[in-house]
């Protein structure tokens, strides 16, 4: 959209981020609004997927990195939470602070090694890595449970005062924290910080041609996308009281890659639009079995096919504003 | 003698794999001169470019800024030293806005740039400048543009107003006409004539009448080796060269 008033010309450009503010406030109000309609577990899952597939968005839709090991992060931030609350005691803040912290490690740690490569040398080393990660969880035993996962996980109660296993206060909490994660993901793309990655996003070589050392911004991409999928991974742990070897399997890479696919890559609202459908296609269909995934390839199928772009990747082209 | 000399390059060399694309080259580049690096298809000129602002690494040889051996530097310290380069194809960042493409090389003479916590509104200060830039160039008509949608010639503006944005002391300009129209050359041609009064330039091309118009000083490269060095009327006269580029043409 052609700006009209030349002395503005914002970033996003001042309308795009008016049309911002009234989407989150509408995602805000459904928040708040939806356990009166739905099964609030379902809405949490949603919610949690929909911060994990966010952090997933702000590497591959604004870094131009496509990590293929996201898994390591959400799983094994929800077992790092899982045990801190079940073994240590921590209350729930601190054991998701926890999860967040370990994922935030592991990405420092897998970020050196991994963004040094482009393309599909970056995806297959995150996988590569994200596997000893699964293998760790399979084998360590005496912190995962191995086979079991960490069963009967304590919520606890927050800075020790509410008790999160009624489920209202847990659903605040986890709303409050998806919310607040989205919040900063959008500050961070629309930072400085988020300038230059679109722009090594855009064309790397010129962006190290006007003096960025651009590891440093690729890196620092992708420890802010691995905390915050850790966060994500750490609160289903809490939501669920459990972490399994599903979080950290590599299938739960690739699901974040389809939610990211579905709902748009390099768009703001799209990833929880696509962990919305995907969610909702999990649970609605569960009675079909196997045939869940199936029914998933078929829409994943169509979504390419139809719309390339994305859900609102295809809307945002069709309004020709930025959502 | 530093002064003198903006970059000089000595026994500058690369191979690939044995196969030897720049071998032996000693360039000496005066501060604030146009210097022209010509030289038939595969003549090793790009190569050369992507030594000198450390996008390869040189396999034998040194090379010298302002007297400074920075043979072994990184090129976004190359870069911050005040030696920017363009790309033969044309570099601007396609989903940006033509001012967000300026801003991006002015933000990083502010500095802060991993703060990713700051709203990029602080970066509204570097709007002005960055009109300033735009205008100075022929694009402030475009500044809300989405970069991928200029014409190619106005790309290349673009392109040299996010250069002259770090205000470099040296541009290396890699084909800056390569597949432009006439009247786009002669625009682009007069741009970097203007740019080039407060500094130092050195550009690979292959229009000849570019050359001829805008270099101070030529230096021929055939199979990675300089052939010939002077001002055009020199090196056109010069029999390497004509065997150089004929021989190119008929064999």
């Amino acid at each position: 959209m052609a700006n009209a008033a030349p002395t503005l010309a914002a970033p996003a450009g001042a309308a795009d981020a008016k049309l911002h503010r009234i989407a989150f406030a509408v995602m805000a109000v459904a928040v708040a609004l939806a356990p009166f309609a739905f099964y609030p577990v379902f809405l949490m899952k949603a919610m949690c997927f929909a911060l994990f597939a966010c952090a997933f968005n702000l590497l591959l839709g604004f870094g131009g990195l496509l990590s293929f090991g996201h898994a390591m992060f959400f799983g094994g931030a929800g077992y790092f939470c899982a045990h801190a609350a079940k073994v240590w005691g921590l209350t729930p803040e601190l054991a998701i602070l926890a999860g967040a912290g370990a994922a935030a490690l592991v990405g420092s740690v897998t970020g050196l090694l991994a963004i040094r490569r482009q393309g599909i040398y970056f995806a297959m080393i995150t996988l590569a890595l994200a596997q000893m990660i699964y293998f760790f969880a399979v084998q360590a035993q005496w912190f995962t449970g191995g086979e079991d996962g960490i069963q009967g996980v304590p919520r606890g109660k927050l800075f020790g005062l509410v008790d999160l296993s009624h489920m209202p206060a847990m659903y605040s909490v986890v709303a409050v924290i998806f919310l607040g994660g989205f919040l900063l993901i959008y500050r961070i793309i629309h930072s400085p910080f988020g300038q230059v990655l679109k722009a090594i996003r855009e064309h790397e070589p010129r962006a190290v041609s006007l003096g960025y050392d651009t590891d440093y911004y690729k890196l620092l991409a992708f420890v802010l996308s691995a905390t915050l999928a850790g966060v994500a991974g750490a609160t289903k742990a809490l939501v669920f009281q459990l972490a399994s070897l599903t979080d950290v399997h590599w299938t739960m890479s690739g699901e974040v890659v389809l939610i990211a696919l579905l709902g748009g890559v390099g768009t703001v609202f799209g990833p929880v639009v696509g962990a919305l459908i995907i969610v909702t296609m999990q649970d609605y269909f569960s009675q079909l079995g196997a045939g869940v995934t199936i029914a998933q390839g078929v829409v994943f199928v169509i979504c390419v096919l139809a719309f390339r772009r994305g859900i609102v990747g295809e809307l945002s082209r069709v309004l020709k504003r930025s959502l | 003698m530093a002064d003198e000399y903006i970059l000089e390059t000595r026994s500058l060399a690369k191979e690939f794999k044995g196969f030897v694309a720049v071998n032996g080259v000693d360039l000496k580049i005066r501060r604030g001169r146009i210097h022209a690096l010509i030289g038939p298809n595969g003549a090793g000129k790009t190569t050369v470019f992507n030594l000198l602002t450390k996008f390869l690494a040189p396999t034998r040889g040194a090379i010298l800024y302002n007297g400074r051996d920075i043979t072994h530097e990184r090129p976004a310290h190359i870069a911050r030293r005040g030696m920017v380069r363009s790309f033969q194809i044309s570099a601007v960042f396609p989903h940006l806005t033509v001012l967000e493409n300026v801003r991006v090389a002015l933000q990083r003479r502010r500095g802060h740039s991993l703060d990713f916590w700051h709203s990029a509104k602080a970066l509204d200060a570097l709007n002005e400048r960055a009109r300033e830039l735009l205008d100075s160039v022929g694009l402030s008509a475009y500044a809300s543009t989405v970069a991928v949608e200029l014409p190619y010639g106005r790309k290349r503006a673009l392109e040299i107003a996010t250069t002259l944005a770090l205000e470099p002391e040296m541009m290396l300009l890699d084909e800056p006409t390569a597949g432009m129209t006439h009247e786009d050359v002669e625009r682009i041609a007069a741009l970097i004539k203007r740019v080039a009064a407060d500094r130092t330039v050195l550009m690979v091309e292959h229009n000849l009448s570019v050359v001829a118009d805008l270099s101070n000083h030529i230096t021929v490269l055939a199979r990675g080796e300089v052939i010939a060095e002077g001002d055009y009327a020199q090196v056109s006269k010069h029999p390497a060269v004509i065997q150089a580029y004929l021989g190119a043409e008929h064999g």
